[in-house]
């Protein structure tokens, strides 16, 4: 559900930064980061979403040796059994992001290491116009560093929707 | 450069283009480097067929962080406090986004000094993609 380890390395922050269309050389270069109030390559905002990429468990990338839900010579990777519903990625609405909240006690740095936790939030439903009824779901993560201390806290809000979003 | 309370006034507010035409690749960018491979933002065959929309869009998470480029911008680098939006609308490729961050409240927490803002990012429609708050810590 999150990564046992998250290590936040300056290669990481260089790609995450060109990804959000950031040219701050503070991501990108340790004698410029040295010279700056941060001291280091510092870690973008919206950074720890990217642990992502060390949680073992993490549903939206394919795995090696498993089958994937998005297109190859089908539209699905994943064949639709009438019985398995909308879990296999395969249904017609989906989960969407809500919204998404930092807590920054500080700001992760290179060489930092951290140490998430996550703990489930409320849920809730609520009748959209846009796409039939939303079901909401809160998660609360921890990023913690190696001595304990809380780095920064991440709330974020999932939403189900019965249907594809109208536009 | 962080700002200074000295300097600030409510109401101050900073506006910067975070994207212009937002192309397919970039999405794909941020795919790989948040490890976000949901088919929804670059698979089109899968989007369209399968789940049902018109075309691949972002990430939220993108429009975040660039709208996050805006707030350290702003606020300087390691500020920010708390930063939290709402994702209200999608964004697609070919969409142009504006984000501006409003100064609502000025603060003290103890001898710091905080202030608290507004952020808004719109498509080329004038439609609202993010809307949130930030905080962040002011030199005196």
């Amino acid at each position: 559900m999150v990564a046992k380890r998250f290590p936040v390395e300056a290669g990481h922050i260089m790609m995450f930064a060109r990804s959000v269309g950031d040219d701050n050389q503070v991501y990108y270069d340790a004698e410029y980061a040295a010279d700056t109030e941060v001291g280091n390559i510092v870690a973008p905002p919206t950074f720890v979403q990217a642990s992502a990429q060390f949680d073992e468990d993490y549903v939206l990338r394919p795995k090696v040796g498993k089958p994937w839900f998005g297109s190859g010579k089908e539209a699905s990777g994943i064949k639709k059994e009438p019985s398995s519903g909308e879990k296999s990625g395969g249904g017609s609405g989906g989960g969407l992001h809500a919204e998404q909240h930092y807590e920054y006690h500080r700001h992760p740095v290179a060489g930092d290491i951290l140490y998430p936790t996550a703990k489930p939030g409320k849920t809730w439903e609520k009748e959209g116009k846009r796409s039939g009824k939303l079901v909401f779901s809160e998660t609360v993560v921890e990023y913690r560093d190696a001595n304990g201390e809380l780095v920064v806290t991440a709330r974020g809000v999932g939403v189900r929707t019965e249907r594809p979003v109208d536009q | 450069m962080a700002l200074k309370a000295s300097e600030v006034k409510v109401g101050d507010s900073y506006s910067q283009r975070l994207v212009e035409d937002l192309k397919r690749t970039q999405i794909v960018q941020y795919a790989g480097s948040s490890g976000d491979y949901n088919p929804l933002h670059s698979d089109e065959k899968f989007t369209t067929e399968v789940a049902g929309y018109p075309s691949i869009f972002a990430h939220g998470m993108l429009t975040m962080g660039m709208t996050g480029k805006l707030l350290t911008d702003v606020v300087g680098d390691g500020r920010l406090t708390n930063y939290g939006v709402r994702f209200t609308n999608q964004v697609w490729p070919g969409d142009t986004l504006d984000a501006t961050a409003t100064i609502v409240a000025l603060r003290r927490d103890g001898d710091t000094h905080i202030a608290d803002l507004e952020v808004v990012t719109t498509n080329q429609d004038g439609k609202v993609v993010v809307s949130g708050q930030a905080s962040a810590k002011l030199d005196p």
